[in-house]
């Protein structure tokens, strides 16, 4: 694939994909901004309200119809957390034009559609029509409140916002409760104005049409953006370890409880962590999958993940309540072995295949070239994914061992149910 | 091998049945890295009561979901380690009426397949290891019983089929996995998991012929006989109307479901899928004028959507999310249905509705996991999924009225919710279940 990148205006990038064999096209357009508490929640609104009129569609109504004619293009709004900053914006999805009925173009009208949602949105007396800033934040508030009943979802939110507590990243990409029921209209159109002049604006497009086409249709679509003076993005900040292990824990009216485990890692050898990480807990052949779940069926699910911005490893499992003690022990002697070198020549080959069958097939899926190749922009991180390829297949088990003995266990969280806190 | 090509959709497909009754269906996808290959069996969660041998025999809920477990040991060890070992990524899933399993590979496809085909056709059980199972699968379910939005829609579900089998938790309940034997896990092998009674697709860069020649090669020669199932005989009235319980959750859900006429086999299954899908989206979709009112109110916000599932014996119409008064979102449900089923059809919006749809289903053929199981049930319930453009061209505006009007009604409405508070909590015994 021919990936193209780059500034059409200032602040403003574009990442080309020309790939033709999907049935659909995308095209996103995300803000990006540094992850603050105090911010958070305001920037995870400010899609949802745009998402509510525009100048020339002035409500849902009106857009859904105008989607509708488009043959049901997509205008999602989203708020992702890459790294220690936060990305909002809209994530555009419409059929090939192969596919239109009538051989209507589609592109040209839809990147018009987003650039309007970014750049013109509905307004009164000079901010959000307060209707749609009262409705979307409540929902904001419900979607904040909601992880809670997603009790794996919640219980890995916990364990990072107590142990990256004071750092950005152990802020959610929601924010929190507090913070978004104080915003005031006024300051979130404030936010958004600011947004739009100085945040950098990262362009993802994959389909089939020409760079050059695409290109063409955002200038015109963007051709209002204010850009003022545009910003920089931060680097990540390295978590603070901890001198002694932080033990967490909360009690909900649950059947199952949850076992989350926080590790900083101190090397800067990301591909001997990541490796290290797919042969611990992060495939379903994994040790964890088979010592935790498999040998002493313990639980349905035990993995663990490589969080390559920040640094750290955590693990997730749901296990009874009263297994916490031979579950924990269980995952620390995982790790030894990982941290050892004991592990059996297709225990490698398969953390190695695992990760270049999940490079090699990344320009099989829109949705991930698109997260991938965002993520990119935003942290700054250059590798593509045939380099990254390249470095799996050099990774020698003397890395390994050397990245994963860095690893230390830094906070334990438990959710256990009601009975079992008494 | 014999291909159909679908111009307007794009697509080609290979298919073949195999002398052992195994249906083959390949998606020759030659710019893709990717090759999946998805292997199915017509049994899921609702096939509880079936006869072998001339034997009537009753098995523990949860047993097909058990039974899919367990078919990755091998004598040799573990077929998930074996893929892996390739760079394969193998997982199955069990669902009311199949139990798919599947890898996604780049390289080595055509052992993977072989190791797919084998572990899952012959099966290697012992007392230990199905004992040990015993606790992974109790977790499984404890993690799904902790899920409020399995509950409420379990929950319905329940209120709504008092007999038919698509009611049982497809996992089972901890108690009932305690009945489950090597024997017993043996007997369904037999009975479901033989060509005759299962599908291979494939989607990818593959040679059609390679694939056949393998499953001839791998599986058996000869496939077992019809196995008669039995679903329960339904009464058309559902068992109540409104169930609620609490749960540890932040705002209220709900869900509103409606008994609706199962569909027939063939064509009519896939004309009535359609037609209840536009249905939803012009009753209640994002566009639809009762989703705006309902959204300016602030009595739904963006979670509320719905959907139209299809069983043997078994239909469900259903929509919901978050509200703090599902009781009036129902109301306005009714209310609408009947104005639209009554005739009062805003034919703009119908092709607007129709325009979404058809690019939905074009877009869901991006997906290699999507155009396998649309296969797999089309295979089942005797229609061609690649068809949707045809099919869709020979739906009215009547068709979508007359769905809503015979089957979106007070009678045939059940309204599940769960509220914050101390979990277990039963505000309204659900009648009859």
């Amino acid at each position: 694939m021919n990936m193209m990148r780059k500034t059409i205006a200032e602040g403003v990038s574009l990442t080309c994909l020309p790939v033709s064999k999907f049935k659909t096209g995308i095209l996103s357009a995300q803000f990006a901004v540094p992850l603050t508490a105090s911010a958070a929640g305001a920037v995870a609104l400010i899609p949802s309200v745009l998402r509510r009129g525009t100048v020339n569609y002035p409500d849902m109504g009106r857009l859904s119809e105008r989607l509708d004619n488009l043959y049901g293009a997509r205008m999602d709004d989203t708020v992702r957390k890459i790294g220690e900053c936060q990305c909002a914006g809209f994530v555009a999805s419409f059929l090939d034009d192969r596919f239109v009925p009538g051989g209507e173009r589609l592109l040209e009208p839809v990147t018009a559609l987003l650039g309007e949602l970014l750049c013109r949105p509905v307004t009164e007396n000079g901010a959000f029509v307060p209707a749609y800033f009262e409705s979307e934040k409540a929902n904001l508030l419900d979607a904040i409140g909601s992880i809670r009943n997603d009790k794996r979802l919640w219980a890995g939110r916990r364990l990072l916002s107590e142990m990256c507590a004071g750092e950005p990243y152990g802020v959610s990409r929601l924010g929190e409760e507090a913070d978004a029921d104080a915003l005031e209209g006024p300051d979130l159109y404030r936010r958004y104005r600011d947004l739009i002049q100085s945040a950098p604006l990262e362009l993802v497009y994959c389909g089939s049409a020409s760079a050059d086409e695409v290109e063409d249709a955002l200038r015109e679509a963007f051709s209002a953006l204010p850009r003022v003076s545009v910003r920089t993005l931060p680097a990540v900040r390295p978590h603070e370890p901890r001198p002694d292990v932080l033990h967490v824990s909360d009690s909900m009216d649950v059947t199952q409880g949850k076992l989350e485990l926080g590790f900083s890692c101190d090397s800067d050898d990301y591909m001997a962590l990541l490796m290290g990480n797919t042969l611990f807990g992060g495939s379903s052949n994994s040790k964890l999958f088979m010592n935790v779940r498999e040998k002493l069926s313990l639980c349905y699910y035990a993995s663990s993940v490589f969080h390559r911005q920040k640094n750290l490893i955590t693990v997730s499992s749901g296990i009874e309540f009263g297994n916490y003690q031979p579950a924990f022990d269980e995952i620390m002697e995982q790790l030894r072995m990982v941290q050892e070198g004991r592990w059996e020549d297709w225990e490698i080959d398969s953390a190695r295949s695992l990760l270049l069958n999940s490079y090699a097939s990344m320009g099989d899926a829109q949705g991930k070239l698109e997260n991938f190749y965002l993520s990119r922009a935003v942290t700054g991180l250059p590798d593509t994914p045939e380099q990254l390829a390249d470095m799996v297949r050099a990774m020698t088990p003397e890395r390994i061992i050397e990245a994963m003995r860095t690893v230390r266990l830094d906070t334990v969280y438990f959710l256990k149910g009601k009975e079992a806190a008494a | 091998m014999n291909f159909t090509q679908y111009d307007r959709i794009g697509e080609r497909v290979y298919r073949k049945k195999l002398e052992n009754g195994l249906e083959l269906r390949i998606v020759p996808r030659p710019d893709y890295v990717r090759k999946y290959a998805f292997f199915a069996t017509r049994y899921g969660g609702m096939d509880t009561r079936f006869q072998l041998n001339g034997q009537w025999l009753d098995t523990p809920p949860g047993i097909a979901h058990y039974l899919e477990h367990k078919m990755f040991d091998t004598p040799d060890g573990n077929a998930l380690q074996d893929l892996a070992k390739n760079g394969a990524e193998p997982n199955a899933f069990t669902s009311n009426a199949l139990t798919g399993y599947y890898f996604d590979s780049t390289r080595h496809f055509e052992e993977n397949l072989r190791i797919l085909l084998s572990f899952v056709s012959v099966p290697y059980f012992t007392k230990e290891s199905v004992d040990k199972e015993q606790g992974i699968i109790a977790q499984e379910i404890r993690m799904i019983e902790d899920n409020p939005d399995w509950q409420i829609y379990h929950r319905m579900v329940q209120a709504m089929y008092a007999r038919n089998t698509g009611r049982t938790a497809i996992a089972g309940t901890v108690e009932s996995i305690r009945e489950i034997t090597a024997d017993t896990l043996y007997r369904c092998h037999e009975a479901f998991y033989t060509p005759s009674n299962m599908i291979l697709s494939v989607v990818g860069d593959v040679d059609p012929e390679r694939v056949e020649e393998i499953a001839v090669e791998i599986l058996p020669a000869i496939g077992g006989p019809v196995i008669p199932r039995d679903y329960g005989q339904e009464p058309p009235e559902v068992a109540a109307h409104e169930l609620r319980r609490t749960m540890e959750v932040a705002t209220p859900q709900f869900l509103t479901g409606f008994k609706c006429r199962p569909a027939e086999h063939g064509e009519a299954w896939f004309r009535q899928a359609i037609v209840g899908e536009l249905a939803s989206d012009l009753l209640l979709g994002e566009s639809s004028p009762l989703y705006l009112r309902l959204y300016d109110s602030g009595l739904i916000n963006s979670s509320f959507g719905g959907d139209y599932e299809l069983l043997p014996g078994y239909a469900c119409f259903y929509a919901g999310g978050d509200s703090r008064d599902a009781r009036a979102v129902t109301d306005a449900i009714l209310q609408e249905a009947a104005k639209i089923g009554g005739g009062q059809l805003d034919h703009a919006l119908y092709q607007r509705v129709r325009r979404t749809i058809y690019g939905s289903y074009v877009r869901s053929f991006n997906s290699f996991e999507t155009i396998a199981v649309s296969m797999t049930e089309g295979c089942f319930y005797g229609y061609d999924p690649f068809r949707f453009p045809e099919m869709f061209e020979s739906i009215t505006p009547e068709d979508v009225c007359a769905f809503l009007r015979e089957n979106v009604t007070a009678e045939n409405c059940v309204l599940s919710e769960i509220v914050p508070g101390d979990a277990g909590t039963e505000e309204t015994p659900c009648a009859g279940v």
